[in-house]
């Protein structure tokens, strides 16, 4: 199945879903160090994100999120790309500024609210630069 | 939609003010694009979040910018550092962490922003003005400054304050512009007793249960039967954008924006209504608490950094007593909060009580605390929110004089008397 949502920052990857409803914090939420979701009240606590699709509907909390989702590029650690429900400005900022420093965005796509839920933890999802999402069931 | 670029835009783009100002606009106009701006729009005032060290790509990415010349042209405060460079030593912070998050605050310094190191910029002679346009980072900041004092900030994220600072140019989007600002989600207090509404506990919980509900709309809270002070609105502020990301709220009859519900609302039905009973409140206020049991190691105080009125609460409450010797008692705030602290005496019973104060940072910020605490009390929404992830303890939350009682209890004492 291919869905098209819009490409906030094009790029291309493939991975697994990682994906949950529920928004997230990268700052106290996401060890840069490993790519593990450490937010203890979120449901993919626990998760290793490194390397996957990472699918939730936009980010919360610290301002200092961007921060730590930049650094997690540095490391190695960051997702292979991030669908979103809604416009999200910090993951497109460390995506951004991944870009200025690293030359290395991470690919941002934003679906509509029904494609989005579409995404289930443990698919293959493959995301083009038109901003397509091609999920492997 | 297209976005559209004044003269001075194209100069910062092209880099006529500098290497520094390019690269801040051309992240800036790269944003816009995100947002799906039509403009940019002046700013006239910034508060940097971007200081908190957490890794070596922010240092890079600050000492790049300072490295170009980077210099802020509106007045910038800067946020808590990811090192007290006094007091670090009596910690656990490894000098290697110090040094490099030192670095960090030079670089952002050096950029002409005042030093003032602190979450709650607000409390300082730098508040802005109702109506006034500036960018901010750091999240209960950006609430505050929305909420309580009618000034217009959009959520900034790190590393894109510095560059708003740099410019003064931001997209014009969001919570700049007036029908953003309207109110969504209707929360109605109902048979929430006054005495409760009073108490310091009483606002963290709210805050918490207004981020949750809210998500990211702005909640429209009426029923209050007292007017908050600035610090209960400071932790309602902190607590709201810590469960939620919220960036602006309304409360009818307090806050400048909501003189009638219908104003905070602009008129518009709200998209979600609910009534928050007294139950509903116990419930958020039992997910504030991790730790099971009456065990401490640490009672910490102070997010957002404590106020002077806040040490004028506290020191009656020490006075005559000493903590427990097997918990620590930790303050942490500004430098300025703390120097008019000291002016006015109050420190004096915080250390003759054997608590000790850290400025400049807090404990999320900087790895101060030992792995021996496991088990800490606060009476901070945020801090109780983000020390299981970020620091692996267990968390109890309680008032004010409940973190006292238990720092000299040597145990967690409640008094729960409000809440039943």
């Amino acid at each position: 199945m291919t869905f098209h949502g819009r490409a906030l920052i094009a790029g291309e990857a493939a991975g697994t879903v990682l994906a949950s409803g529920e928004p997230i914090s990268f700052w106290g939420g996401y060890d840069a160090a490993t790519g593990e979701i450490i937010d203890r009240r979120h449901p993919l606590s626990g998760a290793r994100a490194a390397g996957c699709v990472l699918a939730v509907p936009f980010t919360r909390g610290s301002s200092t999120s961007a921060q730590v989702l930049l650094e997690a590029v540095r490391t190695g650690t960051a997702p292979a790309a991030i669908v979103l429900a809604q416009v999200d400005s910090f993951v497109a900022l460390s995506s951004i500024v991944a870009d200025e420093l690293y030359r290395r965005p991470i690919p941002v796509v934003v679906a509509d609210p029904a494609d989005f839920a579409r995404l289930a933890t443990g698919q293959r999802a493959e995301v083009r630069r038109d901003g397509s999402i091609r999920i492997e069931e | 939609m297209t976005l559209h670029l004044t003269d001075y835009d194209r100069a910062l783009a092209g880099g006529d003010l500098g290497p520094a100002a390019r690269m801040a606009m051309s992240i800036l106009v790269r944003m816009a694009e995100v947002y799906g701006a039509a403009e940019m729009m002046d700013i006239t005032q910034a508060h940097i979040d971007s200081t908190i060290y957490i890794g070596e790509a922010g240092l890079e990415y600050a000492e790049r910018l300072a490295a170009l010349g980077a210099r802020v042209s509106v007045p910038t405060t800067l946020n808590v550092s990811g090192v007290d460079e006094h007091h670090w030593r009596e910690w656990a912070v490894p000098a290697d962490w110090a040094a490099k998050a030192h670095r960090q605050m030079l670089a952002y310094q050096g950029m002409g922003c005042q030093p003032t190191w602190t979450c709650a910029p607000y409390q300082t002679d730098m508040a802005p003005r109702f109506g006034q346009q500036i960018a901010w980072g750091e999240s209960n900041a950006i609430a505050y400054a929305n909420s309580v004092l009618g000034a217009r900030t959009n959520r900034y994220p790190d590393l894109l304050d510095v560059c708003a600072a740099i410019t003064h140019r931001v997209p014009a989007v969001g919570l700049h512009l007036t029908g953003p600002r309207a109110g969504q989600v209707l929360m109605r207090l109902v048979g929430v007793p006054e005495a409760l509404q009073r108490h310091d506990t009483f606002y963290p919980v709210l805050g918490h249960l207004m981020g949750q509900i809210a998500q990211d709309r702005n909640p429209v809270v009426t029923g209050f039967a007292v007017r908050p002070t600035d610090d209960q609105l400071k932790a309602l502020s902190a607590a709201c954008a810590t469960s939620g990301t919220v960036a602006l709220f309304h409360l009818v009859g307090i806050t400048p924006e909501a003189p009638t519900a219908d104003a905070a609302f602009q008129g518009r039905a709200p998209e979600l209504e609910l009534d928050v009973t007294l139950d509903r409140l116990r419930m958020a206020r039992r997910e504030l608490t991790t730790a099971e049991g009456a065990a401490l190691d640490l009672v910490v105080l102070g997010s957002p950094h404590f106020s002077f009125n806040e040490f004028k609460a506290l020191a009656p409450l020490l006075e005559g007593h000493e903590r427990h010797p097997s918990v620590q008692f930790l303050v942490t705030s500004s430098r300025l909060m703390r120097d008019l602290a000291r002016d006015a005496g109050l420190l004096a019973p915080l250390e003759r009580f054997g608590g000790r104060l850290t400025v400049d940072t807090c404990i999320l910020a900087t790895p101060m605390l030992p792995k021996t605490v496991k088990r800490l009390m606060t009476n901070s929404a945020k801090y109780a929110y983000y020390s299981p992830g970020l620091l692996g303890t267990e968390v109890v939350f309680g008032g004010l004089a409940d973190c006292v009682n238990s720092a000299v209890a040597g145990r967690v004492v409640r008094d729960d008397s409000l809440w039943e």
